[in-house]
Order: structure tokens, then C-alpha cells, then sequence
């Protein structure tokens, strides 16, 4: 993939959703802003990871707040050019390259909007090959690249520049702002050069996104089981199939928490599967058996179009398939699950990648 | 008694009935003349069962009318669309990912303004009345009379659509505006677009309400008249002519409470074979379950409720290829079952065909089909029932049993009992479950709203928006004896302190009816 057109966007924002593991937002408000961006303006150059010269300047872009506040407030569309100018007063030079930061519904889209508004060729990666719920919780944490200077721009016109003395720090004061923002902002961070960027970007994320994206609309299109096409495709494995019998949500510390119940159907007959999520699927449970566990991805596909169903949108009735597919294999080093492993999240199981747990049953 | 009229692309069909007993069914042609089609099938009731006008308590239609209306791009009004919210939204304005044909009906007459609110409360920025008669005098320019006026979280906080809309009337008197808390829940681009929507469909409501009371002015029936939403439930004629989008997808989900009444089962899996394709829905308490993805109309994606159906390409008028596997479907040759088929001496081998064949409908001429392979029919007819019987299972929500109801015309295509299935129904009347459906009297009240922990505990809340739902079920022309809460649905949102929780409650009442006889 070198060049991003209007025509790839509704693949990238599918495919990206799929990897968004049910978080990550909304996939169809991200390709219209990314959408009207390059038919405004023209298609993205899209450079891959290992291209970067060392001295580039990379800044990963991204939306953070509410899904549910961003689709009933979008942005005013030059919050982002807005950041990333904010980035290069801070640091006193130019960004030469746009990145994404996590692969997800929306957050893929920002990006190639951003790209498209700035003239900034985009990288052909991400920082962690999935989304997850904290700022944190990328792979240049584990680098050592602080998330610092990161800017946060609301639609209004408030910039906040933030300097914090760790990544961690800069999730919890950007949480606060966030919400005196109405719940939704955008945000520059993780400024890095090239030669750091090299080392801590997932390569392929896009064009990874496009061809899953692909993937489900051929398989709709003839008649075949997409999710399995996805776990083959991915290495993984198909989960279970089922429908959603329950849903329960509850807020607590500033997430959207919650278990989604899916009773079998097919050769799921009679078995049940436990979903716990916190903006993303965190844990896959069969009968009370862990199949699936963070930091591996757990996708939700609706189980006749191939769709992803992000957990926000999980409703009681919901025909779904569930692929666990690996994570990068950096997350499963020590180092990355101390960073977003079950304990993290407060589980007490030990993490065992999804393909060990599918050959054990 | 009362009367239900479901009118179809092709069948118009209606039904008298006295209270859930049916007294005399019909099915006409739907004609091009709105007030013909309703007064044919009028007629053809008082022919199979004499009334006098005045027993008549509620004629009640469920029409596609207003679907079409879009899908055709046909009969819409220029529409202005005016978005309350600046600075924020501008990023997709109003009409991005509308089919042109569509945005060049309505025209492209887009406004963003200042206005609209934060999840809590806040206002993003103040409402500026001079922007707002600035708008006023374009829309009086372009010569355009309907108006969709959308804000920011309005279902949270209506101030703002109510102001602008106040001030617009103030200049252009004659104005018919759409507000999109009336129109649609939390999701703006959805919402505003099912508002501007609403908004270019008002003359056709007017038409076609006004051409239905001259249908019934004309047989001398003066009792009132109510049209079906969406949900099962019922709006009379005024509120149509305010929000004539409510009565999309009534089709699919007057035939499945149609079917529930019919056989008496509030929960239920409803299996409608038609000519070409079999629908599959379930129904829960009595109501249509919800389908949980969001709604193209006309490739206009909208938020709507609309129920939950699957559908497979089987139909009484589906062809054939007999043989060791047989293949039956897609394709059908429809409304020309009555001349094509083998039982009507037509040489077409259809779905229909071999099901007389097989001894299970007594259709046409059976002798004109004595000829096919016995046990052929027999494995094509269990393959049919199959395939029904996994495309029902989908729609189970638990491993309980659960019965399934038969409707439409096609129906005969299956046994008295379907894999996966104990009890299999066919309720008499089965073909016009769909204008039963429309006859069932019943109306709705809905919250659907985000509350902050401000308005109170989790029961405070869920109280407040209980009462809401239910005095709107109530101001809708619910008895109040029968208003009962049927949904409630609580959605805490993401990444907020503050408990902030989306709560979205439906109401449902019996029709307060005029006389009862």
C-alpha cells in the first residue's frame, strides 16, 4: 500500500474495526471524516514503517473521549491540523510524518484525515496492532518513549499541552481534561524520531486493515463464514458462534465495563461464552473456561454480514461469531503484559496465547 | 368494532374485526389513487360482512407509502437543514452520505449555526439570533417551506431546537419545521438525518392522510383514523402529519403482531412466506424484537428501531429443479403463481407445485402435478422445512422451547412440524396476519435520554424516565388502566466519571376507543 484513496477507506475503517477488538470507535463516522478529507483534498502517501529515515519526525494523532459523546458531537474537522501545529511550537521543528496509534473503527481514520489535511505522508503502522483503553498502553511505552508533549484540542479552540513524568501520568490528567472537553478530544502524542519509530510501530497495520476489510465484503458477497476467513487469515481461531442472551453494562472509574452473556448456536450448541470488556473485550470465558485473554485480540463479527460489532453497539439478541486472534508479539513478552496483561486489568489467570488455549481443548 | 388495512406494493389487505375476533377478511389490488385502494378494500369488508359506518370505533392502516415516497425520491419537499452546534460537527456537515438523487430532491440547503449542548448540560455555544434570521431570509430566497432543525445532545436538552425553530417561525409564519428530539435518540448524524427525512415527507403526509379520510368520508365511517409505526404501535393521523418517518418498516412488524395475536402467542418465532422470500422474525411480549444494527432507508442511514427479520429467497412462487438434490429458489415467478404454475396449468414448476404434490396444500389441480417422483417431493419438501426450520433457530435467544407461528400465503409450503421445532401454529386468517397486525390498537410512549448523576440515584432516574414513557403513552391516547412499561435499557457510557447513563424506556398502552360495542 502506498497511497490511501476514497475508494480503500470503507475497507481500512472495516478491517481496522475488526483489530479495534470492539473498542477503538465508531467505524463509519471515521470514514466519513477520513472520506471527506481525501475527496477534498486528494489521496494520502503512505510510507511504510521500515522506510523511515532515522531523523523523521513521527507524531501519532488520534480521537480519545466517549464513543457515544463522538457520534453526537463530531469534531469541527481542523482539531488535529490544530495539534499537530501545537506539537511542532513545542518542539521547535516540523513533523514529517502522520502515524496512527491504535487500529480501531475511528481511530484508524484520523490519521489519513490528518494526513490528508496537513500534506503529511502517513505511515503504513501503528503503536500497539489493536486498540486499547489507556494512553499508556502502547508499544513505545515499552521503548521508553515518553508520551510527552502530547496536546489535547477540543473544538473550541482550547489547546492543553501536557508534560508529564511518565505515560501513566499522562493518561490520567488527559482523562480529567478530556472531560471538561465534553468527552471528546483530539489528540497529538507520542512524538518520536524515525529511528524510534522504526522499532516501536507495528508495520502493515493499514494494509492489514484493508485486506480484512476486503476479506469480509468478498465473504458476504459469496456466501462464505467471514469470521472464519479472518482467524485463518490472522493465525487465529474461531471462538464460538452464538447470540448475545445478556448485556450487562456498568461505569465505574471513568470505563465502560461489562459482561456480555452469548448462548451457543450450531456446533455451540449448548455451551455458553462469557465476554468481559472494558471498552475492549478483555477475557473469553467457555463454560467458565478462559479460551481468549488480553493482550490478544477478542473480535466480535456479526455472525451473518461479517461486520464488526463494537462493544458499545453489543445489544441482547446480537447473532455473532468470536475470533481470538494474537497479539504482537511484543505484548507477550514480560515487559507488555506487566503493561496490559490479565493482571493489569484484574484478573487472576495467568495469560496463555489464544492458539495454546484452542490446542488444549 | 374496527377495522386494519395493510397496504403493500402489491396487495392491499384489511380485516373487521371485534375486539381480537376476526368478523371478515379481504385482499385487493393496491391502486395508484391512494383513496380508491382504501375504499375498494372498505367496500369489500362491508360485502363479507354488512356494518353500519357508525359501528366503526378505528380504522387503523399500515401503508408503505412514505418508504416509497423516499426510495422513489419521489413527492419530496425541498428542505432546508439547519445543525445547531458550532464549532463542533463541522467536520461532516449535514447530507454526507446521502445518494445524490436524494440531496438533489431535497436540495442542498445546509445551515450550521451556533447553538447545541455538552453531555452534561453544558451549552457547546450560546444560540445566535441573528445567524438564526440570517438563515431565515435564505430559506424564504430558495423559496423553501419544510425545515429539520437538529442540536447538539437535543435529546438531553430540546432548548435550543425549540428556540431556533421559534425564531424561524417568528420570520417565515408558514414554516413546517421537523425538531430532531421529536424525530430520533442520541447518534447526530442519525438522528438529523431521519429529522430531514421527516422534514421532506410532510406534504406526502399530508397527501396521503387527506386521501385516507376521503377514502373513509366517502363510506360514511367518521371514527378515527390511526396509522402504524414502526414499533407495533399505533399514531393517529395528526402525529403522522408531524412525523410521517415513524411509519417506516410497519409492514414486516404488523405481520408479525398480527401472527402473535392470531395464535395467541406473545412469545414466538414468526416465519411469513410470501411469493418469493420467507421472512423470519421473533416476537417478544407481544411486540416485534428490535433488529440492533443501524437502518439504511433509501441509503439514507438513519437510528430507527425496526425489527429484527432474516430473510431466505423461499417462496410459494419459487422455481424448481426436481431431482436426487433438488434446488428451490431464488429466483420465483411472483404474482405469476396464479398463471405459471404446473396446479394452475402453467408450465412452471414451482415451490407451490410440488407442496400440492406432496399432499400438503390443496392448490389449483393436483392431477397436473400427480406425475412428479414421489419420493423427489418428499426430500425436496423436508429440504424446504430444513432450511426454515435453521433460519428460525437463529433467532432464538435461549435454548427454551419456543413456538413458531405460520403466516402469509406461501405458509403452505411447510409441515405441521420444523426441525428444531415441538410446536409449529397456523393460526386461522393466516394470510392477512399483516392487516390484523395493523387492527391491533395499541399505543406508545418513549424516553430515550442521557441523565447525569445529577438527576439522582439509579432508581431516581429510572423512575423519572418510567413516569416520562408513561405519561407520553398516555398523551398518545393509551388508557391509563392498561399503560404498562415494556422496555427499559440502560447504557452507561464510556470513559465518563459521573455515572452518566443513556436510559431509554417505551410504554405501551391499549387505544382509549371511542364506543365499545
Amino acid at each position: 500500500m502506498n497511497k490511501i484513496d476514497v475508494a480503500d477507506i470503507a475497507d481500512i475503517a472495516k478491517g481496522a474495526a475488526i483489530l479495534g477488538a470492539g473498542g477503538g470507535g465508531d467505524p463509519y463516522l471515521g470514514r466519513l471524516l477520513a472520506e471527506r478529507a481525501v475527496e477534498r483534498i486528494g489521496p494520502v502517501r503512505v510510507v511504510p514503517v521500515s522506510d523511515l529515515p532515522d531523523d523523521a519526525l513521527v507524531l501519532p494523532v488520534a480521537m480519545m473521549g466517549a464513543p457515544t459523546v463522538i457520534v453526537e458531537k463530531p469534531p469541527a474537522g481542523d482539531e488535529l491540523v490544530r495539534a499537530v501545529a501545537a506539537i511542532e511550537g513545542a518542539l521547535g521543528r516540523p513533523v514529517t510524518h502522520i502515524a496512527c496509534l491504535e487500529a480501531g473503527g475511528l481511530n484508524s481514520m484520523t490519521p489519513i484525515a490528518t494526513a490528508a489535511a496537513t500534506g503529511l505522508p502517513l505511515i503504513d503502522g501503528d503503536g500497539m496492532g489493536r486498540a486499547f483503553p489507556e494512553l499508556q498502553m502502547v508499544l513505545p511505552t515499552l521503548d521508553g518513549i515518553p508520551c510527552s508533549p502530547m496536546v489535547m484540542v477540543d473544538e473550541k479552540g482550547n489547546t492543553v499541552v501536557l508534560d508529564t513524568v511518565d505515560n501513566t501520568w499522562a493518561e490520567r490528567l488527559a482523562r480529567g481534561a478530556t472531560v471538561e472537553m465534553g468527552c471528546s478530544a483530539s489528540i497529538a502524542l507520542y512524538p518520536m524520531t524515525g529511528k524510534a519509530a522504526r522499532a516501536a510501530l507495528v508495520p502493515g497495520t493499514l494494509g492489514l486493515a484493508a485486506r480484512l476489510g476486503r476479506l469480509v465484503t468478498e465473504c458476504r458477497a459469496e456466501h462464505r463464514d467471514a469470521a472464519r476467513a479472518v482467524a485463518e487469515e490472522m493465525g487465529g481461531v474461531v471462538l464460538f458462534t452464538g447470540k448475545v442472551v445478556d448485556v450487562a453494562r456498568k461505569t465505574t472509574g471513568g470505563f465502560a465495563r461489562g459482561e456480555a452473556v452469548l448462548a451457543g448456536t450450531g456446533a455451540d450448541d449448548g455451551a455458553a461464552l462469557t465476554l468481559s470488556f472494558q471498552n475492549e473485550h478483555l477475557v473469553a470465558a467457555r463454560d467458565g473456561r478462559v479460551v481468549a485473554s488480553v493482550p490478544d485480540l477478542i473480535c466480535v463479527l456479526d455472525a451473518e454480514t461479517g461486520e464488526p460489532v463494537t462493544t458499545e453497539a453489543m445489544g441482547y439478541g446480537y447473532r455473532v461469531t468470536v475470533v481470538g486472534l494474537p497479539c504482537h508479539s511484543r505484548w507477550r513478552t514480560r515487559e507488555g503484559l506487566a503493561l496490559v496483561g490479565p493482571a493489569y486489568f484484574g484478573y487472576d489467570h495467568p495469560y496463555l496465547p489464544v492458539e495454546h488455549l484452542a490446542r488444549q481443548s | 368494532m374496527h377495522i386494519g388495512i395493510d397496504v403493500g406494493g402489491t396487495n392491499t389487505d384489511a380485516v373487521l374485526m371485534a375486539g381480537d375476533r376476526v368478523l371478515a377478511t379481504i385482499k385487493t389490488a393496491t391502486t395508484q389513487d391512494v383513496t380508491t385502494g382504501i375504499r375498494d378494500a372498505l367496500d369489500g369488508l362491508a360485502e363479507a360482512h354488512p356494518f353500519a359506518p357508525g359501528d366503526i370505533d378505528v380504522v387503523a392502516i399500515g401503508t408503505t407509502h412514505f418508504t416509497n415516497a423516499v426510495i422513489q425520491a419521489s413527492g419530496l419537499a425541498a428542505t432546508a437543514v439547519v445543525r445547531l452546534g458550532l464549532p463542533a460537527a463541522a467536520g461532516i456537515p449535514p447530507l454526507t452520505g446521502w445518494p445524490a438523487r436524494l440531496r438533489s430532491a431535497i436540495g442542498e440547503h445546509v445551515h450550521l449555526c451556533h447553538g447545541g449542548h455538552e453531555f452534561d448540560g453544558r451549552e457547546i455555544s450560546p444560540l445566535d439570533p441573528d445567524e438564526l434570521k440570517r438563515v431565515a431570509e435564505d430559506i424564504v430566497a430558495c423559496g423553501v417551506d419544510s425545515v429539520a432543525i437538529t442540536s447538539i445532545f437535543s435529546p438531553v436538552n430540546q432548548e435550543m431546537e425549540l428556540a431556533a425553530a421559534e425564531i424561524l417561525r417568528a420570520q417565515v409564519p408558514w414554516l413546517r419545521i421537523s425538531l430532531s428530539h421529536e424525530v430520533g435518540r442520541v447518534g447526530l448524524l442519525e438522528r438529523e438525518n431521519a429529522t430531514i427525512v421527516n422534514a421532506s415527507l410532510l406534504p406526502v403526509a399530508d397527501r396521503i392522510t387527506g386521501a385516507f379520510h376521503a377514502a373513509l368520508v366517502k363510506v360514511g365511517i367518521e371514527a378515527p383514523l390511526y396509522l402504524s409505526q414502526n414499533d407495533g404501535t399505533l399514531m393517529d393521523a395528526e402525529y403522522v402529519r408531524r412525523y410521517p418517518v415513524a411509519t417506516f418498516a410497519a409492514g414486516p412488524t404488523n405481520s408479525m403482531r398480527g401472527a402473535a395475536l392470531l395464535s395467541g402467542l406473545s412469545d414466538c418465532v414468526v416465519v411469513d412466506i410470501g411469493g418469493t422470500t420467507t421472512d423470519v422474525g421473533a416476537v417478544v411480549g407481544g411486540f416485534p424484537r428490535p433488529a440492533t444494527t443501524e437502518v439504511d432507508i433509501g441509503g439514507v442511514r438513519t437510528n430507527f428501531r425496526m425489527p429484527d427479520v432474516v430473510s431466505i429467497g423461499i417462496g410459494g412462487g419459487s422455481r424448481v429443479v426436481l431431482g436426487e438434490e433438488s434446488v428451490v429458489g431464488p429466483e420465483s415467478v411472483g404474482l405469476r403463481l396464479h398463471t405459471e404454475g404446473l396446479v394452475f396449468g402453467g408450465s412452471t414448476l414451482t415451490a407451490t407445485d410440488v407442496a400440492v404434490a406432496g399432499g400438503l396444500a390443496d392448490i389449483g389441480d393436483p392431477t397436473l402435478v400427480a406425475h412428479l417422483d414421489r419420493a423427489r417431493v418428499r426430500r425436496c419438501l423436508d429440504a424446504i422445512a430444513r432450511r426454515v426450520g435453521v433460519l428460525a433457530d437463529t433467532m432464538r435467544t435461549s435454548a427454551e422451547p419456543i413456538p413458531m407461528v405460520l403466516v402469509g400465503g406461501g405458509s403452505v409450503l411447510l409441515p405441521d412440524s420444523v426441525p428444531g421445532f415441538d410446536k409449529v401454529v397456523r393460526p386461522e386468517n393466516y394470510a392477512v396476519a399483516n392487516a390484523i397486525g395493523a387492527a391491533i390498537a395499541q399505543v406508545g410512549g418513549e424516553v430515550d435520554r442521557v441523565f447525569s448523576a445529577a438527576d439522582g440515584s439509579r432508581g431516581d432516574i429510572l423512575d423519572k424516565a418510567k413516569d416520562e414513557a408513561l405519561r407520553k403513552a398516555v398523551l398518545a391516547g393509551a388508557d391509563e388502566d392498561t399503560v404498562r412499561v415494556v422496555e427499559v435499557e440502560e447504557l452507561p457510557m464510556a470513559y465518563l466519571p459521573g455515572d452518566a447513563v443513556r436510559v431509554r424506556v417505551k410504554a405501551v398502552g391499549d387505544l382509549v376507543l371511542g364506543g365499545t360495542r
